[in-house]
């Protein structure tokens, strides 16, 4: 539901008379500009897909990535400012590695997207500062098993199974609603998000895009890394032969 | 290394921590001395740190005690935090962390001992420059030293929990014979799934030793 604040949207250490912080909406507004992203959470792991919209083919191929990794089992995908991102994961490595240094232990999943949930609401508080405009999606795989989380500009942050942010992210999550995630395995996932990630992107708003794909889960042994090329290149196949079948279907509906 | 300053308490010591299947035994003395006067004959060494982990102390009273509070408090926090009780592991990593950062300043000889759900039983020996060790069964404190050979030689995996028990009781009571710095009574502990059992043995039922 969309409606300005005059008046009360200047600054986020503001209410609204009806209860609303119109920064940090504001700031979910930025979110939903960028490309998307989603996370998978399935029976061995989970994967994460970017839709990285570029805006000139000078761009060199697979650079400005905008998956990182913040500690060797924790993959962060994010929609929204890149350069937030990049301050956010920089925070995400310091708190593992903080934690590491007292416990001699890997932070686990709740743990992690607890203080970056803490770590993003306190910008809410503030008039000096601005909100972060990122939705930061978390995986991990921790002693309690394959973990997704997605964290909003407001701080708030849950589990999911499946998550989408940006763009893309109704027709995202409509498609991941459809898929049965707790009997799939990573490899299957990958397929899925990649056709997902297809799916959802719109061609007629942004020509170039690549696809950017990772996984924590056994086959990686636990650790966050790119889904290897192989595996992409034939989830990018899937991805576009059933984009080919939809078109299919709709050209079969109209000779009817 | 810091040795004791004027007027501070030593617990001599004799401690000790023994794995088992399903739980740990853990033993101490109860001598506690400020030079050759044993300021307290009665002392509970065996100090709990959460509901399954305990820890042995040996060296500085006040710094072990200090120490110990301290990862009690950091041991309850993160129950809290993580909604589930820490592991043996994380509470001898809390001690190690203090133990090094400060071992200018601290003189205390720790053994983590205790079970939980992920890893079992098991024992941690800090020492005194803040290393850690994970053992099967674990020795420390002045007393030790005259006891070395004994538990190796009497020492088997796959003991059952009344073995351990008298394995302890033996090996903490010859220290006690031969440490000027141990005596007293020995005061066990078995930590289990199901609970702690605290258990007492007078200085006068102690096994005998031989005194020559």
């Amino acid at each position: 539901m969309t409606s300005i604040g005059t008046g009360y949207d200047l600054s986020v250490s503001t209410y609204s008379p009806d209860g609303r912080v119109f920064q940090v909406e504001y700031a979910q507004k930025a979110v939903d500009n960028s490309g998307t992203a989603i996370g998978l959470r399935v029976k061995d792991g989970v994967v994460l897909a970017v839709e990285k919209i570029k805006h000139s083919r000078l761009l060199v191929p697979d650079s400005n990535r905008r998956i990182m990794t913040a500690g060797r089992h924790i993959g962060v995908a994010s929609a929204g400012w890149m350069s937030d991102t990049r301050h956010l994961v920089q925070r995400t490595r310091d708190e593992a590695r903080n934690y590491h240094d007292v416990y001699k232990a890997d932070i686990p999943a709740k743990i992690i997207a607890e203080r970056m949930g803490m770590y993003i609401q306190a910008y809410t508080l503030y008039s000096a500062v601005r909100p972060f405009g990122v939705s930061t999606i978390l995986a991990s795989v921790d002693a309690d098993g394959p973990q997704l989380y997605m964290i909003e500009p407001s701080g708030q942050y849950v589990g999911y199974h499946g998550c989408a942010a940006g763009k893309g992210k109704q027709v995202a999550k409509t498609e991941i609603e459809k898929l049965k995630l707790s009997e799939m395995t990573a490899r299957e996932a990958v397929k899925e998000a990649a056709r997902i990630i297809y799916t959802a992107h719109d061609e007629s708003k942004d020509k170039l895009f690549e696809l950017e794909l990772s996984w924590v889960c056994d086959e990686s042994n636990g650790r966050h890394t790119r889904v290897p090329q192989d595996l992409v290149d034939e989830a990018i196949q899937h991805a576009e032969r059933s984009l080919d079948e939809d078109d299919d279907d709709e050209m079969d509906d109209d000779e009817e | 290394m810091a040795s004791l300053k004027p007027g501070e308490v030593n617990l001599g010591t004799t401690i000790m921590a023994v794995e088992f299947d399903g739980g740990v035994v853990i033993g101490a003395d109860s001598r506690t001395t400020t030079g050759p006067y044993i300021a307290n004959r009665v002392t509970d060494k065996l100090t709990k740190v959460h509901d399954r982990i305990y820890c042995c102390r040996s060296g500085s009273a006040a710094d072990t005690q200090a120490i110990a509070d301290i990862v009690q408090y950091h041991l309850q926090l993160y129950t809290a935090q993580h909604g589930e009780a820490p592991t043996v592991k994380v509470a001898a990593s809390l001690f190690q962390e203090i133990c090094y950062q400060n071992k200018n300043a601290l003189l205390a000889g720790i053994i983590v001992a205790g079970w939980d759900e992920r890893d079992g039983a098991s024992v941690y020996n800090v020492p005194l420059g803040g290393s850690l060790h994970r053992e099967t069964y674990s020795i420390g404190g002045s007393g030790s030293s005259y006891i070395y050979g004994y538990c190796d030689k009497v020492f088997r995996e796959g003991m059952g929990k009344e073995e351990c028990i008298e394995f302890v009781k033996n090996a903490v009571s010859l220290a006690m014979s031969r440490d000027g710095s141990s005596g007293g009574v020995v005061r066990l502990a078995v930590i289990t799934k199901d609970g702690v059992e605290r258990m007492f043995v007078p200085g006068n039922q102690l096994p005998p030793q031989y005194e020559g």
